[in-house]
């Protein structure tokens, strides 16, 4: 099916908004009910038939709040801050290709735009931070940015590694090479590289970093930083720092997806590719969240020693062995 | 270098001995109750506040107002006075007052009953915005209210 371009645009950018925001809103309620599973409760039940009206509730809670804005805060920075966090989150999905058909852009860079576009959350973090006057919010702001900076370059070291293998940047590419069956996926294609699995890992765990997500949630360190960047922001502000968490999330596991696990390929060859797709997506997603009921958060300087200490080691050695195998097989 | 590995190796595996146990416990029943929909029934040693023990065959007080309790308690917090009825050997309690908001369920007025006609009961749901309604709770009347069983 093919819409005339202007119309295929709307459809996508309503779409793409409407995933978000569901998967936002919905993911908050898997994570308590994940959270509570892991430890023996019930999680939400109130609202509605198994809590499942929880996150209207919790919505429209929060539209309903003043919008505050500290007397000392720099108002537009302030106020611009939830904005730069959430556009190019929202903008990382345009090129996430869910199935054959179902895309809403393909070019050959989308790799290098959803890292450039990533980038920008800390960034925003980083403004929120600042402008809130707070001290909270300026310490964990800092934190957030050397903790990036730490974790982004082992993840694109890692990257290359993979686009070495495919190379090629473009998703659906990546994705198409993958096809026949599940040891054609990236994450089993040893003959090019042994440690496909230990990249996965270092992948991963760098993508719970990026997206701030427990055990590396610094940006937020409730016990340590009352609320860390967002302390000042009430209401929908706070809001909106939350869906872009969640949108991260989604993005950055679509992208462990496609580049690891074959996107839409399915491994046994029945069902549409979409549900394979997303159904790779949710697994990864309730990995995050179970990862992030299993273990504390680390210290900071913990957190440094293991990107520079352990992270960039290993993804230098993948990096160098993959280069080496590619050159001599 | 090779002992670093191994402990790199080893701590990787203790991170999914922890992922393990978590994935075991979400996938068993949940332990908590919805409290004010179901509540746990109270444990048979719980301690709330004093009441009155009825006598089985009349379904009267076994208390028999000797006032033992009131100079047991350590915090004076116990009001007794009984009349002796005609016919009867013992004396009958007419007025047993507890104040709630001084006493530490010590159980020393429990332990010291002669008829043990003193037990805890199992209210923990007291709640008033009045001082009063604890500072002076008339057991007494509170089990004469109460249906007989």
């Amino acid at each position: 099916m093919t819409l005339p371009e202007p119309y295929r645009l709307l459809a996508y950018l309503v779409g793409i908004l409407t995933f978000v925001g569901l998967n936002a809103a919905y993911l908050v309620w898997v994570e308590r009910k994940v959270a509570a599973r892991i430890q023996r409760r019930p999680g939400p039940t109130e609202v509605g038939p198994e809590g499942l009206l929880q996150p209207i509730a919790d919505a429209l809670k929060l539209t309903s709040k003043q919008v505050l804005v500290p007397p000392q805060a720099d108002r537009v920075l302030f106020r611009l801050a939830p904005l730069v966090v959430v556009a190019p989150a929202m903008m990382c999905l345009a090129t996430v290709p869910f199935s054959a058909a179902l895309g809403a852009m393909d070019f050959n860079l989308a790799l290098v735009l959803v890292f450039a576009l990533g980038s920008i959350n800390v960034l925003a973090i980083l403004l929120g931070g600042w402008a809130s006057r707070n001290k909270y919010a300026i310490i964990a702001a800092a934190r957030v940015v050397s903790q990036n900076v730490a974790y982004e370059v082992p993840m694109l070291l890692v990257v290359i590694t993979l686009l070495m293998v495919t190379g090629t940047m473009s998703l659906r590419e990546i994705v198409e090479q993958q096809a026949g069956g599940f040891w054609r996926w990236n994450i089993l294609r040893l003959a090019a590289n042994p440690l496909m699995p230990v990249t996965f890992v270092v992948f991963f765990i760098c993508m719970l970093a990026e997206t701030n997500r427990a055990p590396f949630d610094m940006a937020e360190a409730e016990s340590e930083l009352v609320a860390g960047a967002f302390t000042e922001y009430a209401g929908m502000g706070f809001g909106v720092f939350f869906l872009a968490e969640y949108a991260n999330i989604v993005v950055g596991c679509a992208l462990a997806t496609i580049l690891f696990f074959g996107g839409w390929h399915s491994p046994v060859g029945v069902l549409p590719g979409l549900f394979w797709f997303l159904l790779k997506l949710y697994l990864l997603i309730f990995t995050v969240i179970w990862v992030r009921w299993t273990f504390p958060r680390t210290q900071f300087y913990k957190l440094l020693n293991l990107s520079w200490k352990v992270l960039i080691p290993i993804s230098l050695v993948t990096l160098v062995l993959t280069s080496a195998m590619l050159k001599l097989f | 270098m090779l002992k670093a590995l191994k402990e790199l190796g080893l701590g990787f595996m203790s991170l999914l001995v922890g992922m393990k146990i978590t994935l075991q416990q979400f996938f068993k029943p949940t332990v908590t109750v919805r409290y004010p929909r179901q509540a746990l029934k109270m444990p048979k040693r719980y301690r709330g506040h004093i009441m009155l023990v009825r006598d089985k065959d009349t379904g009267k007080p076994l208390c028999v107002a000797c006032k033992a309790c009131e100079k047991a308690c350590p915090s004076d917090c116990i009001l007794v006075d009984g009349v002796k009825r005609e016919g009867e050997k013992r004396k009958s309690v007419t007025v047993f007052k507890l104040n709630f908001t001084q006493c530490s369920l010590c159980g020393a007025c429990v332990e010291v009953c002669p008829v043990d006609a003193l037990a805890y009961s199992k209210e923990y749901n007291l709640a008033s915005t009045r001082k009063e309604v604890f500072a002076q709770m008339d057991l007494y009347q509170r089990m004469m209210e109460e249906k007989t069983p």
